[in-house]
Formats: C-alpha cells, structure tokens, sequence
C-alpha cells in the first residue's frame, strides 16, 4: 500500500524521482497511443522499438513512453524522439529498425521518415518547426501524448495535483469558484454555459448530499475530443472532478462514460485507483478533511444521454430520456440532490486553472469567449486529428495554416461546425473567428468543436441527409416533435437525393424544421433541424436543382438509390 | 401569488401553478393530449405549446409554472402553426381508421384536431404498426397509440405494477412490457387503468360484446348481472352526471336487450359478507384460541389484487379469503341453485356480468372459477360496452322507466352497494360483524366507518370489542383492526407490512383500483374533476336510501340458506362459494414451472 499523500513535500519528492529516472536516459521516445494510432498498430511500434534497442544494446539508455494522442491521427503511428523533438509519422516494425540503428545509436535523424508538410513539399523533422504544432496552445490537451498516460507519477512529474493540493489545504471553496470564474472558461460539451457560474449555483446550494458529475458520453459523429484526452491524460479528468468536487461541496462524482470507449473507461479506471492509492480520492484527502470519491457509470451509447437531465436518468437507472427544466440539476439533479455536470473536455481545463490563476487562461481568447478550444478535424482536410488553439482564431488558420489544407487539389466547399447539432460554414465565411457568438450568427454552433471539411465533391442536400439520419436515429423517442419530426424530414431529404422530390418540399422541411426548433423538449430535438436548415441557407438552389431537374451537382445522388454510399464514405474518414 | 398576463389579459393566480393551469382560471383552454391532471405532466406530446415572452422557444404550458411579470400568448400564429405541424405528425404515425374504432366519438386525438382545425396530413411516410396484442381483458393496438405515455404513468407511477413501458428508441419506440413480450405473458394485473387514461382506442377492453350479442342470439338461457359500481357510472354513456343513480333504467335496459334474468350482482356481494364475514370470525376465533390461521385476512373481490398477489407476493395466498369474488359466486348459484329451480341444466344457461372491471374478463378464465366443468360467468362486459351495446340495441336510456332486478337474486341491502367503493366492503362486514358478535348495531353515524371512508391511499380503523354474546367470549376486550386501501401501490404498502410481520391488522380490504371499483378500469372515461367524489356519493346516497342496510338482514339470503346452502362456510358454500389461488410469481414464472394451465385467450 502507498502512503498517502498528505504534504506538498510527498508530491515534490515524486516529481524529483520520476525526473531523475528520465535524466538517466541518452533518448526518450514517447509513441503514441491515441486511438487512431492503436488502430494503426502503433503496439508494434512500440515493441518492435523495444526488441530492437534491446539488440542494439541500448536498451537501458532508451526510455519507450506510451502517450495518449498527439493529434496528428491521419499520419499514425507516429513518435516523438528526445531530445532534439524528432516528430515521426507513418511508422512500421522497417521504419523503426532504421531509426533505432541510425539514430538512436548513431545520432542521425532519419529525414525521411520525419512529418511531410504537403504544402511546402519538404519533410519538417523537428515538432517545434511543424506548423501544425506551433500555433497551437495546448491547455486541457497539456499532457496529452507528453507523458506516459497510466502513471500517475508522470502526472504528478507535470505538476499535477498540485492544482488540488494548494485548493485543498490553503483556498476556501468560494475562492476556486472565483478562480474558475475569472477564468472566463464557458462548458466545452456544447451549450458554453459559463462554468462558473454553474459552480457557484451549486456551491450555492445548502443540502447534505451534492454530487459532480463528469460527461463523458461524447457522441457527435467524429468528436473525440474527449476520448483523447481520457485516453492521454485520465488524471486531469480526475484532478478536475476533484477541485470541482471541492468547491460545490460533493463528496461522490460520476463519471459517465459511454461503453464504445472501453479503453477510456480502463485507463480512467486506473487512473481512480492509482489515486486512490495515493490518498487523492477516499477520506481526508491531503489531510484537508475533505472526502471526495468517483465511481464511473458506463452509459450505452445513447447519444442524447450527453444531453444532463438523460445522463443523470441514465444514472440512476431509468431510460435514458431528458425532462423537462427547470429544476435544473443545481437545483434538483442527480437522485434529487443538487449536482454540477460538466464536460471533459472543461474539466481537464481546471487544474491548469486553478494552479495558474484564471487570469492566466482568460488571456488566450476572445472578449466573451476566453481560453482554448479543442477541435476535432475530420473529412477532407490533410491533418485529420485534434488540435487546441485559442478561441477566435479563424476557421480558415485551423484548417489552412494548422491542417494543412484541403487534399488532392480539391476546392472547399463548407465545414460543418457542431456536429449533427451544428451548421454550415461556407467557403466565404472561413475567416470567422471560431466563437460561440461568431459561429451562431453564421448559423452554425461551437458545440463540442468538431470540425467536418467538405470539399467540392459533396452534395449539401446528402449531407444534411446524413446528419438528419443521426439524428433520427438517436432520437429518444420522448417528445412527439423531436420522434416524428426528425423520422418526417428524413423521409423528405430521402426522396429528394432518390430523386423523387416534390415542389413545395423544401419549404415544407423549412416549416418542420421551425416546428422542430420551437417545440422539442431538449437540446437534440431543438437542434435537430440545424443541418438543414443551414444547408437550405447557403445552398438552397442545390435543393432545388435535386427536385426540378434531378441534377446532384456533386454527382452523389440517384446512383442506384445507394442511399448509404455516402454516409459510409463520411463514416470511414471521421472515424 | 404571480401576476401574469395572458393573450393581453392581466390577472394574478398562484405561482405554483402551471400556465395550463393558470390560463384555465380565465377560461383560457389549451390543448393537451399527455396531461393528466393531478398525476403526471410528461411533456410528450408539445401540443400545449405557448409563446412565453422572452423564451427561446415555445414552451409546454403544462410543465411551466407560471412567473411573476410573465407575458404569455396562448394562441399567436407561431402557436397555432406549431400546434397544426405537431398534430399532423401525430396524424402521420397513427393508422387513422377512425371509422372503425370503438373510441370514435371519444377520442381525445380527434377533438384536439377539431379544435385545431386541421384538415390536411402532409406528412405521409413509414407507421410502425404492431400486430395487436389480445389479451383475455386488455387489448393493445400500438397501431393506434401516440406514445403519450399516460398508460406508462398510470402503470407505473399510479398501479406501480410496472409492465407497461418505453421499449425501442425514437421513431421505433413502441409502449410495451418488457421484451416487447405480450400483456398476458407480464405481469399484468389487468386493472384497465391504462385503458381508462389512453387518449384513442390503442388500449381497451377486449371486446365482448360480439359473444354477448351471439348468446342473447342463441335462444339458451341468458341471464346477467350488474356490479354495484355500474349503477353510478353508466348514466355517463348516456350523458348523465357522474354518480346519478340510474338503478332502475339499468334494469330496463338489460330486460330491453333481451337478458332473460336480470340479477343483481349486490346480491351475492350481501352473500359474501356472510361468507367472509364467517370465515374471519373463524380464524380469529382460531387465532385467538390456541389454534392456527392466517391473519390478517385479506378481501378478495377484486381479480385484479387477486393477480397482483399471485405475481408479487405467490407465498401470502393464505392471507386472501377464499370467498371467490360476488359475480362468480352469482355465476355459481345461477348454474346449481336456479338452474334447479328452472330446471335447466347449467351448461344450457349463460352468464353475463356487466362490471367496471377489466380484469373480471381474465377471472372468468381462471380454472378455479368453474363447477362441474363449466364456467360459472361466461361474458364479462365493462360499463363501457354497456353503454355500446345499448346504443346499438337502439335503446334510449334516458327515457327508461325504472323497473327492479328479480328475485331469488336480485334483491339487496345497502351494505352491497358500497361493496363499488374503496372501504364498502370492509364496512359492510363490520355492520354484520359487529352486530353478529355484540348483537348491537355498529357504533357509527349512519352505520358509515367514518376512518375508512374517502380517498387516502391507506386508511385505518380501531373497533374494541367491549360486551361479546357469550358465543363471542373470546373477543372480550380485544380491539379489531382493519385496514383498506385501493389501487395495487397500496397494496404494496400493506403486504411489505405483512412480509415484515410488521402488520398490526386483523382484516384488511384492497381493491385493484385506486378509489374502488367505481373507478375501475372498465368504467366510463370522464373528463370531471370530480368523478371520484360523484360516484362515491351516488353509491352512499343508494345505501343510505334503502331500509335495509346490513347484509344479514337481506330476507332472500336467508332463504338461500334454508333452501341450498345450509349454513355459512358450510359444505355447500365452499363447493360453490370459494376458491383457491394459483402462485404465479413474476412473469408467471411459479405457474408456468408448475404447469399450471393457461387461462384460455376466448378471441
């Protein structure tokens, strides 16, 4: 059993070890071990990387560090070799005998096998030179495919749980209300409600059992946002819960994770444990008094149990389907009791927050929109993956500058921003900044900040198709508007790509799409009609070219009524 | 208090209410379809729609209290434009064969279009239409249903029986027991209460009227029977106030559709009291005097709490009496004891009971309501196919004269009429108890157990037993306890108590229904507030109107006695009289291990 942790020194002499073993090696090579990377076989890398310094007989003077996602998904396995910030990508069990025996035993970087800029035509062997590293700022992402994501001694090695220790012991509750607060920082799940003010409702609250709970049911087709960073950094997650914990006065916290992501759930389960063992989670946490526990509720993919008022139904049992608020879960949430939910993504923003101050995070952003924001790229752009850059910063520089652009030659054509929930930004809007005001007046949202490029090839009316086929799908079936509405203007934007659209049926899914708007209980239904109607703002005579003269300029549509052709090709890119 | 104003009208209402319910102060209506009031606001079907100012969006009247200073527009083109969409879509997965259904007339789906003018259905596409599940009493056309989820809250959060459900998600959900598995195969009590609160005709009885119609055909011997509740209730077909007393219209009516006999099911409920009546004398006596039995012991009139045991508590059957409930005992004493009289032989003789209850159509099912291999009641129609049946028959029912039930089984003392509501029966028998074992009247205004009379879920009483005739000895000093209740949450309540050997009571009544029998599940539907109120007080006031209102005073019992029966809990009464029970456990799982045999599925 390790002692618990219950001075700032205990946590001093953690960091020292851990650094000082580090020092000792000539090399540390940190592989990554996002999910698209596991899906790459970065696992081969890794031993195969191990086997062959071993050979070489520099197994000892190696360290091979397993990462959580550096972002760049497209060009996976990739690993990053110190010192020096060698980036490489594309690797296999070749590549890697090539780089142990010329460089990590002759000290030659391997050019050829570093990070390709397709838009300067040339390889850019170092991280710091790479353009999609340098304009990001990475706060929640911080550790993310820096650090060994199962060691909680890595962790406290980056100055984690200092954050929870400093809070614990020397600040008032109020006073990490107030810090979250002036940071400025707004929920990242989607809705941006200023988290703290939501702290401060539930800190506000006098009752004898509060709880926190964390959102990890992210379900935006191609958001991983989150997944990364419970699969990178599962203890700032738990840091998070922990100082939010602390400041509305909950001793239990949930975490709510949907099953689709079995390897989040187990690398957060690790991390509650090894934090347990450590004393950070259990009864008088750093000797402050304070009593703080998670338990990890495992969800069934029910896409609006993201929505709060489902996912604390689905936590204590019953079907997974929204109610009405108020109350809201400040008010009466979880099994009655005043509960703060917030999202991951907003979580492992808040130790950084609270051992920096909020002034520090409030100067990245915007006037209304402070800090950074994770974004997940997915479709036709060159770097598909997630990168955190600070809030305002245009579409165009993330998608241009950051990622490099559209591939294959192809033209832009629109990005949907938010998801199913989200809209249409067209090419001419790109230098919008990124939002939460900007992006609504475009008729797009935030939300969770996915970002899905779509290239000249792309038929809007299929797309909104598509996104309505989600939602659809993923309706609870609660509220008639939502259940029949959705199903309703499937079947229209289905006719219209199987060429059997009808004068009159653009303005009849304009009127379901107000109804909808208007008239559904929670936030699925209300954005339901998002995607359409954005599509029939900015493209509206693609519509109508589908219904007068069956053309599909894009050339998806009428094709042997393969009406899933398309969405299998979106779906095979985003994920 | 909140001052708000609606459609430009100032007023100040009470701020816990909902808009819904505030607008209807000032006689504003707003249309809803999954309300009920007092029970749930479910927010399912968006139909109550309002414009609040400064929302969002619109927002459902009937779960938004109202705020102070809170400017509100009930009727603004934006709310009657998302009203038309949303009914049309409701329209757009519902089957529409308005002309064929028996909630034609009583939809609640086609008055809310009325009211909303709809003419059109734009949005045609896919339906999910489910076959129909036919039960022995419950009949469920998912074809029909709205997912208003009234049945899902009267099932689950009223009955706490909780069969009915959610299954599936979005445009697939479907209202079902779990597994999508059949009513009879769950564990459904069959109380109706679903088919009380569904808005169209996706839950109803299933239907008898067809079978009666054929017997009354046939030419063979027709005879029926009326449950006390239905004397208050089935004037509401006919448009009459809840709780008139049309008694002796009911007796016309029943002669004019052709029913040879027409008995009183009150009769037999007199009966019952003097079975049951004895038979916990007994085991009080038995108790109370160094030997064995189970208390307390528990009313057992109401097939649905009879089902409800069986399901949830199959060990405490032996607390039930084993009195089969008064229409099966009527069935009983038709087929031996009149049958004789008349000389027919039993299986030429059909019965027919008109009861406000759902789940007497899976009683008459049961293997143990049968003598001699034939069935003693073989139709059970709800007050609700009453009423159908005697529109089709023609008949003006307001127009009846009265006229009387016949005798030998048709005459009855007031303490049968309060057997329709929740507290009667336990009442009625301690008039005849009482007085049986102190030879006094019992000690109450108007003979009415004042505790034990009203709407609360559990209610109890206390009555000590001071001067017992020398046969009573052994209850000198000892204070009885009852306790009633209605509705199978209730229930829940008293049988934990029991599993607990926590119970203090002696005798206790449960009726399935919450309120009794005169709200059962196959009463008629009423948009009154008050209906409850009503009818109890139509039954109190029939009670109260007659001479004779102790069961043990009714002349034609003991001339029963004297001719058939011999004495109470005699051979005769338990051949004819009583029963025994079947363990089901949950999803019959007890009675299908023991292969039981299934009640037959008459459609």
């Amino acid at each position: 059993m390790t002692e618990s942790i219950k001075t700032l020194k205990q946590l001093e002499d953690i960091k020292k070890a851990y650094l000082d073993a580090q020092e000792k090696y000539d090399y540390i090579v940190y592989v990554c071990g996002g999910a698209g990377c596991v899906a790459a076989k970065c696992d081969l890398v890794r031993t195969t990387l191990l086997a062959e310094t071993e050979k070489a007989g520099i197994g000892g003077k190696v360290s091979v560090i397993q990462t959580g996602c550096m972002g760049t998904c497209a060009i996976g396995p990739v690993m990053l070799v110190t010192p020096g910030n060698i980036f490489y990508t594309e690797l296999n069990a070749a590549k890697i005998k090539t780089i142990v025996s010329e460089h990590l035993v002759n000290g030659n970087v391997v050019e050829e096998y570093t990070f390709f800029d397709a838009a300067l035509q040339k390889h850019v062997p170092k991280m710091d030179d790479i353009n999609f590293f340098k304009k990001q700022v990475k706060i929640a992402l911080r550790n993310c495919g820096a650090m060994a994501y199962d060691d909680i001694t890595a962790y406290i090695a980056r100055d984690g749980y200092q954050a929870a220790y400093t809070a614990l012991t020397e600040l008032s509750p109020q006073k990490v209300v107030d810090e979250v607060k002036a940071s400025g920082l707004r929920g990242r799940g989607g809705a941006g409600f200023p988290t703290g003010i939501k702290w401060q409702a539930a800190h506000d609250q006098k009752a004898e059992q509060k709880y926190m709970v964390c959102n990890a049911d992210e379900g935006d087709p191609g958001a991983f946002m989150d997944r990364s960073i419970l699969d990178g950094d599962p203890h700032s997650v738990v840091e998070g819960m922990l100082l939010g914990g602390y400041a509305i006065g909950a001793s239990i916290g949930y975490i709510y994770i949907r099953a689709e992501y079995p390897v989040a759930i187990e690398r957060i389960g690790e991390a509650i444990d090894q934090a347990r063992k450590y004393g950070i989670l259990g009864k008088d946490i750093f000797g402050s008094g304070f009593d703080f526990d998670l338990e990890i509720r495992m969800g069934a993919g029910v896409y609006v149990c993201g929505e709060e008022t489902a996912l604390m139904a689905s936590i204590e049992g019953h079907r997974g389907e929204p109610r009405q608020k108020p109350p809201l879960p400040f008010q009466s949430g979880l099994f009655g009791c005043p509960t703060n939910i917030n999202n991951v993504e907003t979580l492992a923003n808040i130790p950084a927050i609270v051992k920096n101050g909020g002034k520090w995070y409030a100067q990245y952003g915007i006037e209304d929109s402070k800090g950074t924001k994770v974004f997940a790229l997915a479709g036709d752009v060159v770097m598909t993956g997630i990168v955190e850059v600070p809030i305002g910063m245009t579409m165009r520089e993330i998608i241009f500058d950051i990622c490099g652009g559209i591939p294959n030659g192809k033209k832009i054509k629109a990005v949907q921003s938010g998801g199913p929930s989200g809209g249409v930004v067209t090419e001419i809007d790109l230098d919008t900044p990124t939002d939460y005001k900007s992006l609504q007046q475009l008729g797009a949202i935030m939300g969770s900040g996915i970002l899905i490029v779509m290239n000249e090839d792309t038929c809007m009316v299929d797309s909104a198709r598509y996104f309505m086929e989600f939602t659809r799908e993923e309706s609870c079936g609660k509220c008639n508007a939502c259940r029949l509405g959705t199903k309703r203007m499937l079947e229209i934007l289905e006719r219209i790509v199987d060429g059997e659209g009808e004068e009159g049926d653009v303005e009849l899914l304009e009127e379901l799409c107000e109804v909808i708007a208007n008239t559904s209980l929670c936030g699925l239904g209300q954005t339901a009609p998002n995607a359409v109607m954005s599509t029939i703002r900015y493209f509206r005579e693609e519509y109508d070219e589908h219904i007068r003269d069956g053309i599909c300029r894009a050339g998806v549509c009428f094709t042997d009524h393969d009406k899933k052709a398309y969405p299998q090709r979106l779906r095979g890119r985003v994920l | 208090m909140a001052e708000i104003t609606i459609n430009g009208l100032k007023t100040t209402v009470a701020d816990d209410l909902t808009i819904l319910e505030a607008a209807k102060t000032v006689g504003i209506h707003i249309p809803t379809l999954c309300n009920m009031a007092d029970v749930s606001s479910f927010g399912s079907c968006r139909i109550c729609v309002v414009e609040v100012e400064g929302a969002r969006t619109l927002q459902v009247s009937c779960l938004t209290k109202v705020r102070d200073g809170m400017v509100i527009k009930t009727n603004s083109g934006k709310v009657r434009k998302a009203r038309r969409v949303l009914y049309e879509l409701l329209l757009s997965d519902h089957d529409q064969e308005c002309l064929t259904c028996t909630r034609s007339g009583s939809c609640e789906l086609q008055a809310v279009g009325e009211v909303l003018g709809v003419k059109e259905t734009r949005f045609a596409g896919e339906h999910i239409s489910p076959p129909e599940d036919v039960s022995v009493s419950i009949t469920r056309d998912m074809g029909k249903c709205i997912l208003c989820r009234r049945c899902v809250a009267a099932c689950n959060d009223i009955q706490n029986t909780g069969v009915l459900n959610a299954q599936g998600r979005g445009f697939d959900t479907v209202i079902a027991p779990a597994m999508f598995s059949p009513l009879g195969d769950a564990s459904c009590v069959f109380c109706g209460q679903c088919t009380v609160v569904c808005p169209t005709g996706a839950l109803r009885e299933t239907d008898a009227t067809k079978k009666v119609w054929d017997m009354l055909d046939s030419g063979s011997r027709t005879v029926v029977q009326v449950a006390p509740a239905i004397r208050v209730a089935i004037g509401e077909e006919f448009g009459m106030e809840p709780g008139s007393q049309v008694t002796g219209k009911l007796a016309s009516a029943l002669r004019a559709l052709g029913f040879d006999d027409v008995f009183d099911t009150n009769f037999t409920a007199d009966l019952t009291i003097i079975e049951e009546g004895t038979e916990f004398l007994g085991r009080v006596k038995a108790a109370l005097t160094g030997g064995t039995a189970t208390l307390p012991m528990i009313t057992s009139c109401s097939p649905g709490w009879i089902k409800f045991i069986e399901h949830h508590y199959p060990d405490r059957l032996d607390n039930l009496s084993t009195c089969k409930s008064p229409h099966t005992m009527m069935g009983a004493l038709v087929k031996s004891f009149y049958a004789d009289k008349i000389g027919k032989k039993p299986e030429d003789m059909k019965v027919v009971s008109v009861m406000p209850c759902t789940a007497k159509k899976f009683e008459i099912n049961r293997h143990e309501m049968m003598n001699d291999g034939v069935p003693n009641v073989d139709a059970v129609l709800t007050t609700r196919e009453l009423g159908r049946m005697i529109r089709e028959a023609g008949i003006d029912f307001r127009a009846l004269p009265d006229s009387e039930f016949e005798n030998p089984l048709g005459m009855s003392t007031g303490a049968a009429d309060i057997f329709g509501v929740t507290g009667g029966v336990m009442e009625a028998a301690l008039r005849t108890v009482f007085e049986l074992v102190t030879g006094k009247e019992l000690p109450f205004d108007k003979l009415h157990v004042a505790p034990i009379v009203g709407f609360e879920q559990v209610k109890e009483a206390a009555i000590t037993i001071e001067d017992p005739l020398p046969d009573y000895a052994f209850l000198k000093g000892v204070t009885v306890r009852v306790a009633v209740t209605s509705g199978t949450a209730g229930a829940t309540m008293l049988m934990d108590q029991i599993e607990k050997g926590e119970s203090p009571y002696h005798f206790i009544e449960v009726m399935g229904c919450p309120g009794g029998c005169i709200m059962g599940g196959g009463q008629p539907r009423s948009a009154d507030p008050n209906v409850k109120e009503k009818r109890l007080k139509g039954l109190y006031s029939e009670d109260e109107s007659k001479v004779m209102r102790k069961s043990h005073e009714n002349p034609f019992i003991t001339k029963l006695y004297e001719e058939f029966l011999g004495e109470p809990n005699g051979h005769k009464s338990h051949e004819y009289l009583h029963t025994h029970y079947t363990p089901r456990g949950m999803e019959n799982r007890l009675a299908d291990k023991n292969m039981v045999k299934k009640e037959v599925n008459p459609a």
